[in-house]
């Protein structure tokens, strides 16, 4: 009872400092005080935060391994987008976006049945090549249309918007990402979900609907990408389908990895640190995928080998904290006596 | 008439590569449980070996392949050392994950090594072309079709005659009882991945010829494609391997002739999802029951 009680406070905590960030964030903005470059990070920050918390829906909650979440990215990108491009004229921009986002979710969550109808009967490795297989076909079908403007990109350049106007639809999007992610952790549903990634057969045996709740998390992730999608849509004047591929994909993974499977605030500190760090570090921008790839093993093998778990609990900040503060008492011991 | 039988022969020597991926796919998945993401890069590293071996040191064409599939042996090996191996006992989750890594860190690798710009694959051999009737075949389809027709004749004696064949299947079939037995596991493990990755550098021997260009990302297409084809013929199954590829190209390259060279990939994504969801062991594949 009372770890449930910690728990339930440090999320709490999460979306409270995420608030607190953005008011920061907010202030410095409209006051003007912010270089380009760093104003100019805000929105894709944001919607990678996004993306990783309804990734890590999949991964950690679920426990299984989705590589086509840019493909939902993206069909939500384009179906909001063009939707947007064509009420322009019609409906204010405090109307059109949430409208538009609202509508490019559904769309990429009608996506995530669709896939996730099929893959239900797969698992592990079928389907995650799955997941992979449906991201490319819809880049291939996106980039092969011709109302999505075709492998030229859609030219978004009626609907682009500047930070300074996007930041509040990117609060309202994040906290609320954040909030159902929070609740759905501690909710009957979210309880039936990690019973299936802990033990699928067990749960099944208990009566726990598998099918439904892999649905409802697949659907929930894809709209919630699908939204993210429309808001990075109109922070830029041209959007191609092939920038939403696979290797998008695994950015997306390494961030949920690098935070923690299951952990809202590691997946938003660690988007935060993974979208920031190229724009700080650009002379190194080809060692950036390298030390990506060298990460997502590291962790790996990190949480999950015996001896190298040993070694790095024994270098761990806190661990060196306790022995010092063991040693000292030692010494106090020695001396007293 | 012509043209399809051309097209057809094409789709084939196309298959033979995507065969010899899939089996090393299919190889270390019957063994090893896992999804060999990286698998698709070794191919890359392997043309990349061969266009250093021929281009920059001048080594003969023979020689060049040598060492290209010994590098990819070795590749296998290590990777499998360093990356998989610790993780034996681990969730399968965390281990596809690492492989992902894998794959990306080679990748990137060969990125800063060999810089982006396509690096063009050296003429390993000169052979001209056949003309049967109104068919005219180039000859590296012929010596692709060939060698794969034989690499498969091999593999299966092996598999099925040889004292470390019969370990490998005893290894894909129950690691603790293969051990007792006195098998060693991880040297069995070991050595299938050298076979898988020697085969993928067979592959990109053919690639390499077949499209001259390399690129570091030039393994991750063939290499899904490849595992496609394993999962079509059903995975773990090494005939299946060999007709998953060969269907596959087929596939390919009739839907390249006939729909649509934009929609090509498309459609062979398409065949695999549908596999997966009508047929999920595959056209070879043996159904397994899960244990609780």
């Amino acid at each position: 009872m009372k770890q449930k009680k910690i728990k339930f406070s440090g999320d709490l905590l999460t979306f409270i400092l995420v608030a607190a960030v953005y008011a920061v964030v907010a202030y410095l903005l409209y006051g003007g005080s912010l270089t380009r470059q760093f104003s100019n990070m805000i929105i894709p920050i944001s919607v990678y935060i996004v993306l990783a918390v309804s990734l890590n829906l999949v991964v950690g909650l679920l426990g299984e391994l989705s590589l086509g979440h840019a493909g939902f990215m993206s069909v939500g990108l384009f179906s909001g987008c063009l939707l947007s491009i064509a009420l322009v004229d019609v409906l204010p921009m405090a109307v059109r976006l949430p409208l538009s986002m609202v509508v490019g979710g559904l769309v990429a969550a009608l996506f995530g049945l669709a896939v996730g109808l099929p893959a239900l009967r797969l698992k592990g490795d079928y389907l995650a090549i799955v997941t992979l297989a449906c991201g490319e076909i819809i880049k291939n079908i996106i980039t092969n249309l011709d109302f999505t403007g075709g492998a030229l990109g859609l030219n978004t350049n009626p609907i682009y918007s500047n930070a300074k106007k996007l930041l509040p639809y990117a609060v309202i999007l994040v906290l609320l990402t954040v909030l159902v992610m929070m609740n759905l952790k501690r909710s009957k549903q979210g309880r039936a979900i990690m019973a299936i990634r802990d033990n699928r057969i067990a749960a099944e045996s208990v009566g726990i609907d598998v099918t439904r709740y892999k649905l409802t998390v697949f659907m929930l992730a894809a709209f919630f990408a699908g939204a993210a999608g429309v808001l990075y849509g109109h922070f830029f004047a041209n959007v191609k389908a092939a920038t939403f591929d696979y290797n998008m994909s695994i950015e997306i993974l390494v961030i949920v990895v690098l935070g923690g499977m299951g952990s809202i605030p590691g997946s938003i500190i660690a988007a935060i640190v993974l979208t920031a760090l190229p724009e700080a570090m650009r002379e190194f921008a080809d060692y950036r995928m390298l030390l990506y790839a060298i990460v997502l093993i590291i962790v790996m093998l990190a949480t999950n080998n015996p001896t190298m778990k040993e070694f790095f609990h024994r270098i761990s900040p806190a661990e060196l904290l306790r022995r010092a503060k063991k040693k000292k008492a030692k010494s106090l011991q020695k001396e007293g006596a | 008439m012509t043209h399809f039988i051309q097209t057809l022969i094409s789709g084939l020597s196309l298959g033979s590569i995507y065969a010899l991926i899939a089996l090393g796919y299919t190889m270390v998945y019957g063994i090893a449980k896992m999804l060999n993401f990286a698998h698709g890069d070794i191919i890359m590293i392997g043309a990349y070996a061969g266009i250093i071996a021929v281009a920059q040191m001048g080594l003969p064409p023979l020689i060049a392949v040598l060492l290209s599939i010994l590098i990819c042996a070795l590749l296998g090996v290590l990777i499998e050392f360093l990356a998989y191996k610790p993780l034996r006992q681990a969730p399968p989750l965390s281990v596809l994950i690492t492989a992902i890594g894998v794959s990306y860190f080679l990748q990137n690798l060969a990125l800063i090594l060999f810089g982006s710009q396509q690096k063009a694959y050296p003429t390993i051999v000169q052979l001209g072309q056949v003309t049967l009737g109104s068919v005219t075949i180039d000859g590296i389809t012929i010596l692709t079709l060939l060698v794969t027709a034989l690499i498969m004749v091999v593999l299966s004696f092996f598999i099925n005659r040889t004292r470390m064949g019969k370990a490998m299947r005893a290894v894909s079939e129950d690691k603790a009882a293969a051990a007792l037995m006195g098998i060693s596991v991880n040297r069995t493990i070991s050595i299938t991945f050298a076979i898988g990755s020697a085969l993928a550098a067979v592959a990109s021997i053919f690639y390499g010829m077949s499209y001259i260009y390399i690129k570091p990302t030039t393994g991750a297409m063939p290499g899904i494609k490849a595992f496609t084809a394993a999962v079509f013929g059903g995975i773990g199954s090494v005939p299946g391997a060999m007709l998953g590829g060969i269907l596959l190209g087929l596939i390919e390259q009739l839907s390249k002739t006939y729909i649509s060279t934009l929609w090509a990939d498309a459609i062979v994504f398409g065949v695999l999802v549908l596999v997966l969801v009508v047929k999920p062991t595959g056209l070879l594949g043996k159904t397994m029951n899960e244990k609780v």
